[in-house]
């Protein structure tokens, strides 16, 4: 005869175990942890560079660089003026798991860190499903892709905190309906935070320091 | 070494797969159900484990297909060869903390269909845990 044998064990992975202890490890040293998603060219580096021009003189900034070939991202933020830039080259994988993390992490003073930003490779399926120990999830959508991608990839945008729109001087060259994606990325996730930007003209780029500068911990006299 | 090609997401090759046991959820997780049930059987000196039955809701972003091939792999020639793994798929329903209204979510909208309300709270679908092991009593 068949016996069942109720059993309430609630599993996790091994990545979730690791992520959690990123997350206590980077609380502890009051680091505000960003990991920054989208689809490759939607302008990840591009406002990271933006950021540390704009920051890095008044913030330490941490910047993790994640590509499945090249240390390309890496260089270009280093050449932004970022001092502390360690690139992931995962080879092949799609996206950064905690263990990649834990693995750059101890490269890092954590002492002096206000910021830490990980760029994660360009793909908006599976980085959505591995938690990198980090405060908020900043998806990036621009003005040159399908204004469908937040009903097309509800799982990243309702795991994001933000949702960046990069491009906006591009606004009107193309089908791209910025209403339309405001509204739907809201359907999915209510609470997010929604900034618009364009990298290249730095229209927004200001709203999007003054979000950032809010939620660093250290304290410190913020330089201009 | 065998080779194991897994569904899911990319793995850079078969052949590191072991030692990159993060890379995939299902794999892990997988792992984690063989190391439950395997204390369980221990503990109380179960007879042989027939079928694991493990609730998986939609919100938990495992395969469920993926989830049963990996555990079939990592089971062969192990005490839980013949052991079945059953997933039981958990929908999303939540409920609108503005006016109270119960409902099933449907492609990840997570909007009160009745008052738009944005304040929505999950009641399931974000499960994933094991829910009962059922064994052999030859007596």
């Amino acid at each position: 005869m068949p016996r069942q044998i109720p059993l309430k064990e609630k599993l996790t992975s091994e990545n979730d175990r690791l992520a959690a202890q990123i997350r206590e490890q980077l609380q502890q040293h009051e680091i505000f942890a960003l990991n920054f998603v989208s689809s490759p060219g939607s302008g990840k580096t591009s406002l990271l560079e933006k950021t540390i021009a704009a920051l890095g003189n008044s913030l330490e900034i941490g910047l993790i660089a994640g590509d499945v070939q090249t240390e390309n991202d890496a260089e270009r933020l280093t050449r932004a003026g970022g001092r502390m830039v360690r690139p992931i080259v995962t080879g092949g994988a799609c996206h950064l798991d905690a263990k990649m993390i834990t693995r750059v992490l101890s490269e890092f003073n954590l002492e002096t860190l206000d910021l830490l930003f990980i760029e994660n490779v360009g793909n908006l399926v599976c980085p959505s499903s591995f938690d990198l120990g980090e405060d908020m999830k900043v998806v990036l959508i621009s003005t040159t892709e399908g204004d469908d991608k937040p009903l097309k990839y509800p799982g990243m945008f309702r795991r994001s905190s933000v949702m960046v729109v990069n491009k906006i001087d591009l606004l009107g060259t193309s089908d791209f309906d910025l209403e339309r994606v405001k509204k739907h990325a809201r359907q999915i996730n209510a609470d997010l935070d929604i900034l618009e930007l364009s990298c290249r003209t730095g229209d927004g780029l200001d709203t999007w320091l003054q979000w950032l500068q809010r939620r660093v911990r250290k304290n410190r006299p913020i330089v201009a | 070494m065998t080779q194991i090609l897994i569904p899911g997401c990319s793995i850079p090759s078969a052949m590191s797969l072991f030692q990159r046991k993060d890379v995939m959820h299902e794999l892990a997780i997988a792992q984690s159900i063989i190391t439950a049930v395997d204390g369980e059987v221990a503990r109380q000196s179960l007879p042989p484990v027939t079928r694991i039955v493990v609730r998986v809701g939609a919100l938990s972003d495992i395969v469920p297909d993926a989830l049963v091939f990996n555990f079939e792999a990592i089971t062969q020639d192990t005490q839980f060869a013949q052991t079945k793994l059953v997933i039981e798929e958990v929908d999303v329903k939540a409920h609108c903390k503005a006016c109270g209204h119960k409902f099933a979510i449907e492609n990840l909208f997570f909007l009160c269909p009745k008052c738009d309300s944005g304040q929505v709270e999950v009641t399931q679908g974000e499960e994933l845990h094991i829910a009962y092991l059922e064994v052999d009593d030859f007596n």
